[in-house]
């Protein structure tokens, strides 16, 4: 009798206490909830041709876009609203499949100038984009 | 009176799932967590319809240009002569990199075409023009 006393003050239960944990994964929670940006990259994508590679290309399978400092756009001879521009390139390419769209930036213009009508380009569908490199 | 006593139902929500629930949520937005690497420049960013989400997230170097003409690669500022150097370099260690140019909108195009040539020449052919995005209904 006595010996089983024993016995049962031995063995007594093990408890690792887990009232906390939950409180503890809310704070790491809030933590990642509050450092997490989901703003992932974003932009327009390109790729650049390799340097000191030239390719003829005829004239009639380019269509130059101009785009002065001032942000006007010149297609072909003829000032293009920018809202227009859509569609002018897709009726040039639906023309010709293998045109290539040079833009063509003057070197004083705003860089936002370049990249809205890089942005009407690339909406039209244009696969072929090449940046013309102004004289610098 | 007895009446009474009985209207008092035991209402109680099972709170037992709430700690397994938040767990689920922190890995989430622990393995979503992308922590900013840079500080960057202050740059406004130009906007575009065309805007895309890039779709990797660890090969990208990251360039600003901002309105009075710095340079600055991966939070080190840079002259224009340094810019081929630095991203040869880079190059070398990753030849999968994606320049990802955050150029403020006010900038001078000759200037970005500039970096972009010595980028060129740094074979970092991969670039992207960081844009805000523009829903389709407007601009």
């Amino acid at each position: 009798m006595e010996f089983g006393n024993v016995k049962r003050h031995i063995t007594p239960t093990i408890e690792i206490p887990t009232a906390s944990l939950g409180d503890i994964v809310f704070l790491l929670l809030i933590f990642f909830l509050v450092t997490t940006s989901l703003n992932a990259e974003k932009g327009i994508g390109l790729t650049l041709p390799p340097p000191g590679e030239e390719v003829e290309v005829s004239s009639k399978n380019i269509l130059n876009v101009y785009v002065n400092a001032a942000g006007k756009i010149l297609v072909k001879g003829e000032i293009v609203e920018l809202g227009n521009l859509e569609q002018v390139i897709r009726e040039n390419i639906s023309r010709n499949p293998r045109l290539i769209i040079s833009l063509k930036t003057d070197k004083k213009a705003k860089y936002e100038y370049m990249v809205r009508t890089l942005d009407k380009i690339k909406l039209s569908g244009a696969k072929k984009i090449s940046l013309a490199v102004p004289e610098f | 009176m007895k009446f009474k006593e009985k209207a008092k139902a035991e209402a109680r929500i099972p709170t037992a799932s709430v700690a397994d629930i938040v767990f689920l949520l922190l890995i989430f937005f622990m393995v979503v967590t992308v922590f900013k690497q840079y500080q960057g420049l202050r740059v406004q960013l130009p906007a575009a319809k065309s805007t895309q989400k890039l779709e990797v997230k660890r090969n990208i170097v990251h360039l600003w240009i901002d309105r009075s003409n710095r340079i600055n690669i991966d939070d080190v500022i840079v002259s224009m002569g340094e810019v081929y150097p630095v991203m040869y370099q880079k190059l070398q260690e990753n030849p999968a990199v994606i320049v990802s140019l955050q150029v403020d909108k006010g900038a001078e195009y000759g200037y970005v075409a500039h970096v972009m040539e010595e980028l060129k020449k740094a074979n970092a052919l991969r670039v992207n023009f960081a844009t805000l995005s523009l829903s389709r209904g407007e601009g």
